[in-house]
């Protein structure tokens, strides 16, 4: 019987280099004439042990990273493939205290079955939320939704119950399923990865939704930036139909509902909702107003459900196991798990996903383990280039929508950038007006022009030209933005500027000439 | 009877007819792929850069013709979008994470050094003709950052020794 040998195929193992080691290890047992199957996975999310080798064996699956192709040779020569004890030996996989202590509801699959594999899906869960969808009317679907207390984990935290709701209840002789791939946050991997890892996951889930309320075709606008999602999502999908999960007759049901991958060209607003309608239709990516809700009209005027890639992929637990299977994880209006993306300066970056309540600060310790250049965390920004920087003082808030929201910041997408103390926080909240520049759609004038304004005064600001009056300029522009856009890119870029301000404001009086000397 | 001039009756251009035969091939062949398939023109200027590496500004009133569009709107799409190229890039393109996670490792420092080393601002290309230099918005390796994408090869912690060894391969 051939050893099974599990290497990562998530784009961020790739660029750490596990497709040589891949290369490698199949070469090695080739070359000493042993029976090795190499199995290709999504990231179990432990990025700093990527490339994470994991080796099938009767203790379990064991895990050795971060592997090098050169590091091969003497993993096969200290018999890694029974599980030896080596250097680079991280014990059994599921034992590693970061996967250990997680929550993983949505992730589960991630890192374990091989993506492409319908049959590995199935053998791990996989479809038992749409068998079980299968057999229930729309408007039970919609309410199991609605009662697990799932919420857009886009980043806006709109009931997900809700919106189905609306485009069940709304006829049409059409109807549509939009997936909002276009992941631009910075910071944020969790749809990359789930893509990547368990493709089908998210094709359950849209198909759950379609079948919910009424819809028979599904799109998932991908960012263009992710070219490995994008091939694994095609794979997904072509499997799918060749188990009959997709297309006419899904599962011998006599429903039918299919999907097809579009992908965006690097415009970051087509993460907001209308804009991405927009795009889909072949269009520039300018904001809509609302309303109508495109839950009434939204794709070529049709009701549409648009959600986030996490969100659809935590439907089919939640009709595998029950509403209150899911709710009952969490806090306060926040139900469910989340899956959180430690990024930027961290010595344990990578994927958890747990319950919310949690605190800032055992994500950062705990899971994170402090700063990957050893020095003291200064600031984080949680949700993406449009969520506040925060000092270490708000450590302590509980990882909720809610809680957050109180605090003057925002869950989003669950990314967490990290910063330690050499950071520059003017020149954060200057590329902050800086990226709503580049971004902008150009709809409203606040966020197309003001946030060129705001660039120059922040710039007049540190070069000492009346920095009071620069301030109150600064602080009137941003209150303009708030109330003055119809989106969140330009109604929310005020959030990291004001924050930046706010906690930081030593950084905006010293001379940025002296700074930079100094450090 | 007096003979009558010919009369020149100006003829209508095709479009499209001034575009090299390679290039209008491709834009052929991107329509085709796509043509029923509705509000495609984001995917069918998709095909032509994966084709060409760009988008010819030329093949604009082709694109327009085919879909029955209005030039005004297939420009609008192909200027609004950053990742369309409507200029010949270099033989790689290299695009380089600018946003907040890779600010945090480093970025800043590499887009200084990448700038330098290629003797190019953002959007250039490299005087040999190698190189062309594009800002990204993240490439969803923030974990592991400062983050670079050449062509379709990510790369991770790219510090700028490690830029050095990546961009001096032989192509």
């Amino acid at each position: 019987m051939s050893t099974i040998v599990y290497v990562p195929r998530d784009a961020t193992a790739l660029a750490l280099g596990a497709e040589a080691v891949a290369t490698a290890i199949a070469a090695e047992a080739a070359r000493r004439k042993l029976d090795v199957r190499i199995v290709r996975t999504g990231s179990r999310g432990a990025f700093w042990l990527e490339p994470l080798v994991e080796v099938q064996t009767a203790a379990g699956r064991m895990a050795y990273g971060p592997v090098r192709a050169s590091d091969v040779a003497s993993l096969f020569d200290g018999g890694f493939l029974v599980g030896k004890k080596l250097p680079l030996a991280q014990g059994e996989v599921e034992a590693i205290p970061y996967l250990q202590k997680q929550q993983r509801l949505t992730m589960a699959r991630i890192g374990v079955i091989d993506p492409q594999s319908l049959d590995d899906y199935q053998a791990h869960g996989g479809m038992a939320g749409l068998r079980a969808a299968l057999a229930m009317a729309g408007a039970d679907i919609v309410q199991a939704v609605t009662d697990s207390g799932l919420r857009g984990r886009g980043g806006a935290a709109f009931p997900t119950g809700i919106k189905w709701r609306t485009v069940h209840d709304t006829s049409a002789p059409q109807k549509y399923i939009v997936c909002n791939a276009d992941e631009g946050d910075s910071g944020t991997f969790s749809d990359r990865m789930l893509m990547e890892g368990d493709p089908l996951c998210l094709v359950e889930g849209m198909t759950i939704a379609g079948l919910a309320v009424g819809a028979t075709k599904g799109f998932i606008y991908l960012r263009c930036e992710y070219p490995h999602a994008h091939a694994a999502l095609n794979a997904a999908i072509a499997a799918a139909r060749m188990g009959k999960f997709l297309g006419d007759d899904i599962a011998g049901s006599g429903k039918s509902f299919d999907l097809e991958v579009r992908l965006g060209a690097g415009a970051y607003i087509c993460g907001e909702e209308t804009s991405l309608l927009e795009s889909l239709e072949g269009k520039r990516g300018q904001v809509r107003f609302k309303p109508p809700l495109p839950a009434i009209k939204g794709l070529f005027g049709c009701p549409t459900v648009v959600n986030n890639v996490i969100t659809f992929a935590s439907v089919p637990i939640v009709l595998a196991r029950g509403a209150s299977f899911y709710r009952d994880f969490g806090v306060g209006r926040s139900r469910g798990t989340l899956p959180v993306q430690l990024a930027g300066n961290i010595k344990r970056g990578g994927l958890v996903e747990i319950a919310f309540g949690v605190t800032l600060r055992t994500l950062l310790e705990e899971y994170g383990g402090g700063t990957r250049s050893g020095r003291p965390i200064r600031a984080v920004q949680v949700g993406g280039p449009l969520g506040s920087y925060w000092p270490e003082s708000k450590f302590d808030t509980p990882l909720d929508y809610e809680a957050f929201a109180q605090g003057g910041g925002m869950v989003g997408h669950g990314g967490i950038v990290v910063f330690d103390d050499t950071v520059d926080m003017a020149a954060q909240a200057r590329y902050a007006l800086e990226f709503c520049a580049i971004e902008s759609c150009g709809k409203c004038t606040p966020c197309r022009i003001g946030s060129i304004r705001g660039v120059e005064v922040i710039d007049r600001m540190l070069a000492g030209d009346r920095p009071a009056l620069q301030q109150t300029l600064l602080r009137d522009l941003c209150n303009t933005l708030t109330y003055g856009s119809l989106c969140a890119l330009g109604g929310l870029t005020p959030l990291p500027v004001m924050s930046a301000l706010e906690h930081f404001p030593q950084d905006f009086v010293k001379p940025r000439a002296a700074m930079s000397a100094g450090s | 009877m007096s003979k009558r001039r010919p009369i020149t009756v100006p003829l209508r251009v095709e479009p499209g007819s001034d575009l090299p035969a390679t290039e209008r091939a491709a834009v052929l062949e991107a329509v085709k792929d796509h043509r029923e398939t509705q509000g495609a023109l984001l995917q069918i200027l998709h095909g032509i850069q994966d084709r060409l590496g760009w988008v010819p500004p030329r093949a604009v009133p082709l694109v327009a013709f085919e879909l029955n569009l209005s030039r005004a709107e297939v420009h609008g799409v192909l200027s609004f979008y950053h990742y369309y190229r409507q200029s010949k890039p270099g033989k790689q393109v290299i695009y380089l994470c600018r946003a907040e996670a890779c600010q945090a490792s480093g970025a800043v420092a590499l887009e200084a050094h990448a700038k330098r080393k290629l003797g190019v601002d953002f959007h250039g290309t490299s005087a040999d003709g190698r190189y062309t230099l594009e800002p990204v918005y993240c490439l969803g390796n923030c974990a592991c950052g400062p983050s670079m994408m050449i062509d379709k090869e990510l790369h991770a912690l790219v510090t700028p020794s490690r830029f050095d060894e990546l961009v001096a391969k032989p192509a």
